[in-house]
């Protein structure tokens, strides 16, 4: 088994952080993960992306992941300057944080499973800031059913210190149950 | 204990292990957080009978570690690309007045124009150094080579300067499990660095000394012939340390499908992908093997004339070129391969950190095994060049 994620955002959103974050989460699950962002001089605001692999056995390949499985989006604006969906396997899935909702953006993404939720409106609820790394990790974890909450949170409790662990754990478990409720049918 | 760190967490953290007493360094991307963590470690007491400086430039770092290791110091340094370039002129001395100091070298591309990105022209131009260069495939291993690297550059019949090459942001800003060694396996694996010769003032010595002609070629045939004792010595180290940590990552060379009638050979990260790729290749019927090469200096020649002399074809994935001639490793494996028969092709690809898929480099290599695929550049655009 081999899962590749591709995520997508704006840097200063936690986009590497995102992918990091679940690389952490699949080694506790007992998998082995590998996670990198892409290399250059990264500015706040600009597009960015970070990969992930999961694995049930030793991970060697270091290439970017051409053909993802599922694609995460952290920021809806990077719809307009970067074709998030290139590649996306044909059983595969777009995660995003698109608060017009899925209708609107099959729209804009055409032929993909889509499942959305308003990561932001969450993000400045809890945590203050339109940061929605956690969230979405909370999102991912939720449709694809590949992680425990619980572990979710444990990692949470590691990355993060203080308040910042208890908000960023509250982010994620509104996400996770609201994606485990959109995606109920999968 | 398995842990999910980034490759410069895994660096930092075995320099740790090997108990240094002087890190001096100058930050360079993709290099940095090797010595960010370091100098964390530092600022939290947890380095012991150490000294952290931070130093003006990678010159002086260097030669801060110069003076160091002379005074008998384990000094440990990390630098890349310009930094590394702008340390030669130092690096060519602390290796000529044997100085074991150890230089992690997350690899990147060299200006102009510029570019932090990962490829391997930057080591290749401190080949001549006298310096053992290493290049490492995962995390794991580069965490695994810091012990191994001191012990073999502070072993009595080397004392050589050794470099850790691996490949800048593809390792380095991975963010894996990696399985941290404990303080005392490499306490009892790596003694105290105790040299022979050293600076103090109870018996006054001089390093790198003026060395008119009458006494300068000795010293450099010292030099080559600690070299020819290092591949010895690395064997070996190697070997022990597949013992002690249980974990056997192969000599000079790590060979994968040892029966094949063709091979590729290459050097760093990108092996992974290539095992991979290899695997695929002989699903569709085509005898084609893998060989990783790990140390580059001193060149293994006779395990490479051993392993490739009879082979068919050899595809040589080169991440650097001499300009004006070809790929670096090429160069080196058709003068060791001189004399034997198989047929070379050279391939340069992945410069300043263009990435290959899987798809492409499978592609690539089929052809080249059917006779499909020769020698150059691949994977760039074309273009019309300006010529006024």
């Amino acid at each position: 088994m081999l899962i590749e994620v591709r995520f997508h955002g704006r840097g200063g959103q936690g986009v590497v952080t995102a992918a990091d974050f679940l690389a952490i989460v699949g080694f506790k699950e007992g998998y082995y993960t590998l996670s990198f962002p892409t290399f250059g001089a990264e500015k706040r605001g600009s597009p960015v992306a970070s990969f992930l692999r999961i694995s049930d056995e030793p991970i060697v390949v270091r290439d970017e992941v051409y053909y993802p499985d599922y694609v995460v989006v952290l920021d809806p604006s990077v719809f307009e300057v970067v074709n998030v969906t290139s590649g996306l396997k044909e059983n595969g899935m777009l995660i995003a944080n698109y608060p017009k909702g899925s209708e609107d953006l099959k729209t804009i993404v055409k032929n993909v499973e889509v499942a959305t939720i308003n990561a932001t409106k969450i993000a400045m609820k809890i945590l203050g800031r339109p940061i929605t790394n956690t969230t979405m990790v909370g999102a991912f974890a939720g449709a694809t059913k590949l992680f425990k909450l619980e572990k979710l949170k444990e990692t949470a409790e590691e990355v993060f210190e203080g308040s910042l662990a208890e908000k960023n754990k509250l982010a994620i478990e509104e996400a996770y149950k609201y994606m485990k409720e959109v995606c109920r049918w999968k | 204990m398995k842990k999910v760190v980034r490759g410069f967490y895994s660096v930092a953290y075995a320099v740790k292990l090997c108990r240094p007493n002087v890190v001096c360094a100058y930050p360079i991307t993709p290099q940095t957080e090797i010595v960010e963590n370091l100098a964390e470690m530092y600022a939290n007491g947890e380095l012991e009978n150490c000294r952290y400086i931070t130093a003006e430039s990678e010159f002086a770092a260097a030669s801060i570690l110069v003076g160091a290791s002379a005074a008998g110091a384990r000094t440990f340094t990390a630098t890349c690309s310009q930094g590394l370039i702008l340390m030669s002129e130092v690096l060519f001395n602390a290796a000529g007045m044997r100085l074991p100091i150890v230089v992690a070298n997350p690899n990147r591309a060299l200006s102009a124009p510029l570019s932090i990105w990962n490829d391997l022209q930057d080591s290749m131009v401190l080949r001549d150094a006298g310096i053992i260069q290493v290049y490492v495939e995962s995390n794991q291993e580069a965490h695994d080579m810091i012990p191994q690297a001191y012990k073999i550059a502070e072993d009595k019949r080397v004392m050589l300067p050794f470099m850790v090459c691996l490949d800048g942001f593809k390792l380095t800003h991975a963010h894996e499990p990696v399985d941290l060694l404990e303080q005392s396996l490499v306490d009892e694996f790596l003694p105290p660095y105790r040299p022979e010769v050293y600076l103090t003032t109870k018996k006054p010595v001089a390093f790198g000394c003026y060395a008119p002609p009458n006494i300068y070629m000795e010293f450099r045939v010292a030099m080559q012939r600690a070299m020819e004792r290092a591949q010895g010595v690395i064997e070996k180290v190697f070997r022990e340390w597949a013992e002690f940590s249980r974990r056997d990552w192969g000599g000079h060379l790590e060979i994968v499908y040892p029966e094949s009638r063709n091979f590729v050979i290459a050097m760093g990260s990108l092996v992974g992908l290539l095992r991979k790729v290899v695997g695929e290749l002989r699903k569709e019927g085509l005898s084609i093997g893998l060989v990783k090469l790990r140390t580059f200096r001193p060149f293994p020649f006779e395990d490479l004339r051993r392993v490739l002399g009879n082979a068919e074809k050899i595809i040589v994935i080169d991440r650097s070129v001499s300009l004006g001639y070809e790929g670096n490793l090429s160069i080196e494996l058709k003068s060791a391969l001189y004399g034997l028969s198989p047929e070379i092709i050279s391939m340069i690809l992945c410069l300043g950190g263009r990435d290959i898929s899987k798809e492409n480099l499978e592609k690539i290599l089929r052809n080249a095994v059917l006779g499909k695929e020769g020698s150059g550049f691949k994977g760039y655009i074309e273009f019309e060049e300006v010529v006024p």
